[in-house]
């Protein structure tokens, strides 16, 4: 690791107006992905020459396909509302991690290139012609920007940052200069069908590992099956749950929810992944390549549901994305999208989050729970961005927020929340969202944490929290690695599952 | 692509030192690494790297945490089957460090 990595001090008082450190994040940089990488997404191997038409000939076609950018490149009045709401802002300190500051960043390009008084008077406009520095400083800045969405619900013109965000890195990807993280790993999803790599014989030799495990543990055999034709529910779940601590511990909620149930379900090893990184970097065709390979593996070991383990983006692109992408749900209008509306159990809601299933169960009385279980614990709740803002959970609006609290509290006695203002819809991103949960970005990471640890360290020194949930890999690892730089407790952050795999009772009703 | 320096011989590696080519790895190279990562090889840590080694060669992938717990206690005591004692020998996280200093990939993803 380069320099030393440490955490902000917690503010006195997070309400009063921030000193201003300009430039102190511009040399933070996440490695660019190499020709490899770059070419097995279909994008150019390095910016060769001609970038500067690719990326300009690229902006304007997103310009024509979405309104939406459009309207974001115009709108804006800088207000200065959404200034102070990025936890990166609040972490670095970097005028340039204001959310308005990293949008002109492009606006300035756009303005040049797309509008009549940029094109004549440019610097009367503070339009910006699109030079190598100019795309270098984009690199670095969307890449500080975890497209969690905090500062478009403050925005008074409803501007989605994530997806200017979303926009640069297609730009970007399509001029020749991609990052390293979310790219390599999306390589790994159409050779190996995961982030990890994780190919089928080690998933099952890990499933059958952690089937001896949990005999051992309750004395019940509880199955983990891999590509179960025939099974009711297929689940896709972050292939984090199978590999990491502790996100493997809700899998194995989820697994004892099933066992519970009486629900025949499957993993697949061909849609071994919940995650879609095509999210992240703003490509419709890697987002839908992604999510295909679900829609391959339903059709083909023929389910009845489809299952969303706990991954807050994959929640997103699946709750809001699967209908036109895929036709799981609605909206497909190919023979496999009819076929798949045919296969699926329309009594069911589809896709359904692990959270609504469970929730589901224990309203109906399905599950044996022992709350006393968790009384080691006092639980808190980390609203995970993508769950909070781009989704929703059950039949009433607010569902993505009390559905999993709900949970928590039929699983635990002890249950606090934490402060007004970082929850719910106003909830922090963990710090390592949007493709930037990588080694190298650590002190970007440890430094947007800063609000969620203020607010944790609220609730740990007045009520003595010692467990957050959350729902979200990408939540887990993040935290697992900053609550350290805080003085946490790495094993202070798990899953909601977690909590219900500790209390749930298996074998006979007692 | 930088390159470290073993016994005047280089190797090849991407840009956060796991090396490239698998076949490059030898216990120099592995000493090498580590004294880079600041562990200080002991046996406790040789039986770790030489068993992500061996399941590496068997299913081309770093062995899940757990699977390696529960390895590392059936081969060397209960007491010693936790990730607890994992992050012990290898502070950045028994995952990404063992594996660079095994000469294994970096695992990916959301860990």
């Amino acid at each position: 690791m380069a320099a030393e990595v440490k955490a902000p001090p917690l503010r006195a008082d997070p309400g009063a107006p921030q000193a201003l450190v300009p430039g102190a994040m511009a040399e933070l940089k996440p490695y660019v992905a190499n020709d490899k990488m770059q070419q097995a997404l279909g994008f150019p191997g390095e910016l060769t020459d001609g970038w500067h038409e690719r990326a300009i000939g690229r902006m304007g076609e997103l310009l024509d396909k979405y309104r939406s950018l459009k309207v974001y490149m115009d709108a804006c009045v800088h207000c200065g509302a959404c200034a102070d709401k990025c936890h990166y802002f609040i972490g670095t300190q970097d005028p340039l991690n204001m959310p308005v500051a990293r949008q002109d960043l492009m606006r300035s390009v756009y303005r040049r290139y797309f509008t009549l008084p940029g094109r004549l008077f440019p610097k009367l406009v503070g339009a910006r012609d699109l030079t190598k520095e100019v795309l270098d400083q984009w690199y670095s800045y969307y890449n500080q920007c975890s497209e969690c969405r905090r500062c478009s619900v403050f925005c008074p013109y409803g501007i989605d940052t994530a997806e200017v965000t979303m926009a640069a890195k297609e730009i970007m990807d399509v001029a020749g200069l991609g990052q390293k993280y979310t790219n390599e790993i999306l390589g790994k999803v159409h050779r190996i069908g995961n982030n990890l790599g994780l190919p089928g014989p080690a998933l099952a030799d890990t499933l059958e590992g952690l089937e001896e495990d949990v005999k051992e543990e309750t004395g019940q055999d509880v199955r983990f099956p891999l590509d179960e034709k025939g099974a009711e529910v297929l689940l896709v779940t972050p292939s984090a749950d199978f590999f990491a601590e502790p996100h493997v511990d809700s899998l194995i909620g989820y697994a004892k929810v099933f066992h519970a149930a009486g629900i025949r379900w499957t993993l697949s090893s061909h849609a071994s992944e919940a995650g879609n990184f095509g999210l992240f970097i703003g490509n419709y065709d890697q987002l839908q390549k992604v999510a295909l390979r679900i829609r391959e593996a339903a059709l083909d070991l023929g389910v009845k549901r489809i299952v969303v383990g706990e991954c807050g983006h994959a929640w997103r692109v699946a709750y809001s994305y699967w209908n036109t992408l895929t036709g799981i749900g609605a909206g497909g209008e190919d023979p496999f999208a009819r076929m798949l509306q045919q296969q699926l159990d329309s009594r069911y809601r589809q896709p359904t989050h692990i959270c609504e299933l469970t929730w589901d169960l224990i309203e109906r009385g399905a599950l044996t729970l022992d709350k006393d279980a968790n009384d080691h614990r006092v639980v808190t709740f980390h609203d995970s961005c993508n769950v909070a803002r781009a989704s929703r959970m059950g039949d009433h609006p607010g569902g993505q927020f009390e559905i999993p609290r709900a949970i928590i509290r039929a699983v635990a006695n002890k249950y606090v929340e934490m402060p007004r203002g970082t929850t719910r819809e106003q909830t922090f991103c963990c710090g390592g969202g949007g493709g930037l949960l990588t080694d190298e970005l650590l002190d970007l990471r440890v430094k947007g944490a800063l609000p969620r640890m203020e607010a944790l360290s609220q609730v740990a020194s007045g009520h003595g929290v010692n467990f957050m949930a959350t729902i979200c890999a990408i939540c887990k690892a993040q935290f697992t690695k900053v609550l350290p730089y805080y003085g946490f407790k790495m094993g202070m952050v798990g899953g909601v599952h977690q909590l219900v795999s500790t209390a749930i009772r298996l074998g006979p009703k007692q | 692509m930088p390159t470290i320096d073993v016994n005047g011989k280089p190797y090849e590696t991407d840009e956060e030192g796991y090396l490239v080519n698998l076949a490059d790895w030898n216990e120099d190279v592995a000493n090498y690494i580590a004294k880079a990562e600041n562990v200080d090889m002991s046996q406790n840590h040789w039986e770790v790297v030489n068993f992500l080694r061996k399941y590496y060669d068997e299913y081309q992938i770093a062995p899940a945490v757990r699977v390696l717990t529960k390895a590392i206690g059936k081969q060397l005591g209960p007491e010693k089957g936790n990730s607890q004692y994992l992050y012990e020998l290898f502070p950045y996280g028994p995952a990404k460090q063992a594996c660079k200093i095994a000469g294994l990939p970096k695992p990916t993803g959301c860990v």
